[in-house]
């Protein structure tokens, strides 16, 4: 059994404009120790799918499902989601500096949490296995810099208190929600790193939220694409990045700067997002997609197995034969190059 | 920190000095004749002449505020030109006076102002939030003369006619008569003054406190799993303070200075009610005293709320 396993969740926000449907019926799975990554543009409703999981959505109509290590977490009791958060769900946010409390140090931030779910442990011991997160997480004189507050450190240096936080009570399953997005390029990487030696080290689960591309290949086991409050497509990583069959996957992976040769213009996905107020009857991404026919249009498509193998989802009417699908791919890129 | 409480200090004092200037220059502008108030209807021009003389107003203008300075800064702030009282003695039996009224008051007004907003902020456009809307936006909107002369008729006047005496007409006791009569005296002047400033220091911290709640700490500290309510006061509270507490610092610093209104309908012999009646009187030597009293209120006020600055948010430094 999988340690989170998310089945037809929904999440609906009520505004003055009506009815935002973030997130669609969206289902997945998280196993121990591995990595999902959740692929998908802003308002794709990815954040707010993992957030809703540990109930920190507000005001919004919630249905579905998320059992987590066999407890059921949509609807439960404040007290049981207190318990799971922090505790067995650690999470870690897109801007560290804004994350963090600007007006405590990183120390009793730390402590905080630790005490939250553990009252026995005294002060002094929170505070010893503080030091010992935040150097673990790589953070130099970690016993003298525990005192220091949020602004006295750089970006990746707090993004690495944050995961030191996060991981502080060795949770089963840590959501990183765009972990390095605010990061400068060169220190991505590190708190990547960060993050993988302590799943290693720990076996922890990690839901990895991204728009980047690049992150994914490097972490994900599993990656799950999302467009519109919808799973697009679900497939391990190799074969998503080599096999994949939705056409916003390919849009998303022929978009990527590094694949083109120098010079070569890049292939932005034509159109924008559909607003989720007024959702198209159809495939929602329909309306940007170079293989639409007239079925797209009408209908949205089940996810379902393509290319015979059990693995890897997509909801898409394309078909679900390899051959046949590389196919079109071919004709549709002659026909673009001869227009 | 010890280099901006000098530097904070001194441009105080240059400041008090300026307003001191001022004062003193606005006092002779304006039309006005103490000797011959003071000498009577009757009075011969060699008596009002003589009367001048004495006050030392017949001496230049630079002189006189020369004299004025030199004893100020030896402590003697000159005499009442009618009661021949030292000043130092006015303002040191109507300093308690107000200190009394606008202590209470404040204290008041900030635990229900933080309070309503606090609980208007945790549940936006519920029914709790509208009502202790409407609460803070009627108050807000009376005069604090009408809502005193209210609380009088209703809790002195209706009570007393009832049989019930609890509150005074107005006047004060000293807390040296004991902690009730005090209070008693009081806690119609502070209802009036704390009801008022209420309303404001709701919808501050209520609008202070639905941006803090938006923020992304919020949110971290919600998923670290601690209780709600320490989400909301150590994480929420703790920066929803600092606009609070600058507009509270500027507040009880103006409120030092007198209640004017509130002093004269409760009949309390503040600083307010002494500025006052010495407006009414030309009384040059009170009027100096209490508007640098007011003055150095503020100042010192503002110097605090500097402070508190640097202590509620650790990324402020003084310099």
């Amino acid at each position: 059994m999988a340690l989170l396993e998310v089945r037809d969740l929904q999440v609906e926000f009520d505004t003055p404009d009506g009815v935002v449907r973030a997130v669609r019926g969206v289902s997945f799975d998280v196993a121990k120790g591995t990595t999902l990554a959740i692929v998908g543009e802003s308002g794709s409703g990815k954040s707010v799918a993992t957030q809703t999981i540990t109930g920190l959505t507000r005001g919004a109509r919630i249905s579905g499902s998320a059992v987590f290590d066999g407890a059921e977490l949509i609807g439960a009791d404040a007290a049981t989601l207190r318990r799971v958060r922090g505790a067995e769900i650690g999470m870690i946010f897109q801007d560290p500096l804004s994350s963090l409390h600007p007006y405590y140090t990183v120390g009793w931030q730390i402590v905080e949490m630790i005490k939250a779910h553990d009252r026995s442990t005294s002060k002094g011991a929170a505070r010893k296995r503080a030091a010992h997160l935040l150097s673990l997480v790589g953070i130099p004189r970690a016993e003298f810099r525990i005192d220091d507050y949020p602004h006295q450190f750089s970006g990746g240096m707090r993004q690495r208190v944050m995961i030191a936080m996060a991981m502080a009570l060795d949770p089963a399953l840590l959501i990183a929600d765009e972990p390095t997005t605010a990061l400068d390029v060169t220190v991505q990487a590190q708190v990547l790193g960060v993050m993988r030696t302590l799943q290693q080290e720990f076996g922890t689960a990690i839901i990895l939220i991204t728009h980047d591309l690049g992150v994914v290949a490097e972490m994900s086991d599993e990656v799950v694409v999302m467009y519109a409050g919808k799973v697009m497509e679900r497939a391990p990583r190799r074969t998503l990045f080599y096999r994949h069959h939705h056409p916003y996957t390919e849009g998303l992976l022929a978009s990527l700067p590094a694949r083109g040769e120098p010079g070569e213009r890049l292939t932005p996905i034509a159109g924008s997002p559909p607003s989720l107020l007024r959702l198209p009857k159809g495939c929602p991404f329909a309306p940007r997609c170079r293989y639409a026919f007239d079925k797209c249009l009408v209908e949205a498509p089940p996810l379902a197995t393509v290319y015979q193998d059990d693995d890897h989802e997509s909801a898409c009417w394309l078909s679900a034969e390899e051959s046949v699908r590389e196919g079109q791919r071919v004709v549709s890129d002659e026909q673009e190059a001869t227009a | 920190m010890l280099r901006f409480l000098i530097r904070r200090t001194a441009l105080g004092a240059v400041v008090l000095w300026l307003i001191s200037m001022l004062v003193f220059a606005l006092f002779f502008v304006a039309p006005s004749d103490v000797a011959r108030t003071l000498a009577g209807r009757q009075a011969t021009p060699e008596t009002v002449a003589l009367i001048q003389h004495r006050l030392g107003l017949d001496l230049p203008i630079w002189r006189q505020y020369l004299g004025f300075v030199g004893r100020a800064l030896r402590g003697d702030l000159g005499y009442d030109y009618y009661h021949q009282v030292p000043v130092t003695t006015i303002i040191a039996t109507a300093a308690p006076v107000t200190l009394s009224l606008v202590v209470g008051a404040a204290i008041m007004w900030l635990s229900l102002g933080v309070f309503n907003g606090v609980m208007s902020a945790i549940r936006p456009r519920s029914s709790l939030d509208r009502g202790l809307t409407v609460f803070a936006l009627f108050f807000y909107s009376m005069p604090s003369f009408l809502l005193g002369l209210l609380l009088l008729y209703f809790l002195y006047f209706q009570l007393t006619l009832a049989g019930i005496t609890i509150f005074p007409p107005g006047g004060f006791a000293p807390l040296s008569d004991g902690v009730v009569p005090w209070a008693q005296h009081l806690i119609l002047p502070w209802l009036t003054l704390a009801l008022v400033s209420a309303a404001i220091y709701t919808r501050l911290t209520r609008g202070s406190m639905l941006d803090v709640l938006g923020e992304d700490y919020i949110r971290t500290a919600r998923s670290k799993g601690i209780p709600e309510r320490r989400v909301i006061v150590r994480h929420g509270l703790r920066s929803a303070l600092t606009p609070v507490v600058t507009q509270f610092g500027i507040d009880v610093g103006a409120l030092l200075g007198g209640a004017v209104v509130t002093e004269t309908v409760f009949s309390l012999p503040g600083i307010g009610k002494a500025s006052i009646d010495a407006l009414t009187q030309q009384n040059q030597p009170v009027i100096i005293a209490t508007v640098l009293l007011a003055s150095t209120a503020v100042v010192i006020a503002n110097i605090i709320v500097d402070v508190m600055y640097a202590v509620l948010d650790p990324r402020v430094r003084l310099h």
